[in-house]
């Protein structure tokens, strides 16, 4: 694997897979895909491959867990044994509780969780196949399958990473410019109320360089918000095309 | 002060549906003088009133209404009943039995068991106490006979109708006694499995066809057809 000096950008400014710095990997979005789950969704950004389902509203068990005032949302973030090029252990690890920490808090401020007190809402995030940015492409599935669950929601949440890969500022990373690269900046964004639900940063950037890439993911996050948006319509109006 | 959005048009949470004075219905939110979607669904503007008829929820109880539920658990002096709710509504044991319930005489397993279907009135119910079920009206109690139909709660207004002219054509023209759960489970008595068939066809062709126009007369044609057929053959 480790052909060294990788030119992560070539002479006409153009990234490992040709794209444009600001551009977004092919995203393919379907929803309502298990028929088991409350709300489901998969996701293909890139080569990641990701599927979330969701569970509830449901007594709490055990009682004691349960909220007085509010529900709870729990979360759990996954990655398949095969989505890695080395095989990952099943087991959750630390990094994988603490991602489903993260995308809980991500996904909190969106849904009204004082509506149904003493319940509980499970959200279940497979990942399938990773290729970078996951905990984004992630938020952006669960976010659509609680929607799809018919949870009440404030806004749908969109993710979007952006880093800086030499020297230049980057939209959506892959997993090689992550591990190459300088510094990566994964947002969080509730496109209608213009809320951040989710800013970390792994690396060094100066703060105008994290300026920009916080306005780059920004924008990476509205593109995905319309295709959410599509894709969520989809389910329904592919039904009622079949009827008339 | 604007609107966003068509009449019927399809929307998901988030989507600003108006501004001003505009005041939130069902499944929608203010914030800042603006209405949002907090559901998929179909937007309605009636008036000042912003609603979104929701295409995806589930059922969450309110006193007064029947609902159809599965018993789950035997407790010390009643039974937890499952509804199709985010919460187990109970059952009283004094409320089933019409007098005061002494647990050394009676056995509640006699009365009710794990896995038998009630039909009951929401009693009582708020965000802090789990609903509670009554059974003092002629035709609530256990179901002994009849077969059952889930359907989305949501859709549980389009199988009654207009002035409940959906679900009295389908009892008329099938012969079935139909007891219809907000929560979404209906239970369709009939005097032979073939009427409960046909009525449960009907059902189902309801649901799945919740948002056209003209659906009675459908489905009245659908069930002459298949009566037809039956006669026929």
């Amino acid at each position: 694997m480790s052909q060294k000096v990788e030119k992560l950008i070539d002479k006409k400014g153009l990234r490992l897979d040709g794209r444009k710095p600001d551009e977004l990997r092919p995203i393919k979005i379907e929803v309502g895909v298990l028929s088991n789950a409350d709300g489901s969704a998969y996701i293909e950004q890139g080569k990641n491959k990701i599927l979330a389902a969701v569970y509830g509203p449901k007594e709490l068990h055990p009682k004691h867990l349960a909220l007085p005032d509010r529900m709870v949302l729990r979360c759990r973030y996954h990655m398949a044994p095969f989505s890695v090029q080395e095989r990952k252990s099943p087991a959750p690890s630390r990094r994988e509780v603490e991602l489903s920490k993260v995308i809980r808090e991500a996904l909190e401020p969106a849904v009204f969780v004082e509506y149904y007190p003493r319940t509980a809402v499970d959200v279940f995030i497979e990942v399938l196949q990773a290729d970078g940015s996951t905990r984004c492409t992630s938020i952006t599935a669960a976010s659509l399958a609680l929607a799809d669950a018919g949870i009440p929601m404030r806004d749908l949440v969109a993710a979007c990473s952006a880093g800086k890969v030499e020297d230049m500022i980057v939209l959506d990373l892959m997993d090689l410019e992550d591990k190459v690269g300088t510094a990566d900046v994964p947002v969080a964004y509730m496109p209608n109320l213009g809320v951040i639900t989710l800013l970390q940063m792994d690396g060094i950037l100066t703060s105008e360089e994290f300026e920009k890439a916080v306005n780059l993911a920004i924008d990476g996050c509205k593109k995905i918000y319309a295709m959410q948006r599509e894709a969520l319509k989809a389910k329904y109006t592919s039904v009622k095309e079949v009827e008339e | 002060m604007p609107t966003f959005f068509e009449r019927r048009q399809l929307v998901v949470p988030g989507d600003l549906l108006a501004e001003g004075d505009y005041i939130a219905g069902e499944n929608t939110f203010k914030l800042d003088n603006k209405i949002y979607a907090s559901r998929i669904g179909l937007v309605d503007y009636e008036d000042k009133k912003v609603n979104v008829v929701a295409l995806r929820a589930f059922y969450i109880p309110r006193v007064g209404d029947t609902v159809i539920g599965t018993v789950v658990e035997v407790g010390f002096n009643g039974w937890v009943v499952d509804i199709n709710a985010p919460y187990q509504a109970l059952l009283r044991a004094s409320e089933v039995l019409n007098r005061p319930f002494k647990p050394q005489k009676d056995d509640l397993t006699q009365v009710l068991d794990v896995g038998d279907l009630v039909v009951a009135k929401i009693a009582s119910y708020d965000r802090t106490h789990n609903p509670q079920l009554s059974v003092d009206e002629p035709g609530l109690g256990k179901i002994t006979r009849g077969q059952i139909v889930k359907i989305t709660p949501t859709k549980v207004p389009r199988v009654i109708g207009k002035k409940g002219s959906m679900i009295s054509m389908i009892k008329q023209e099938t012969g079935c006694h139909i007891i219809l759960g907000q929560n979404g489970v209906i239970l369709v008595t009939g005097k032979n499995p073939e009427d409960e068939e046909l009525a449960i066809m009907a059902i189902h062709k309801i649901e799945e066809e919740a948002h056209t126009t003209g659906l009675t007369d459908r489905i009245l044609q659908m069930i002459r057809r298949e009566k037809e057929k039956k006669g026929g053959g």
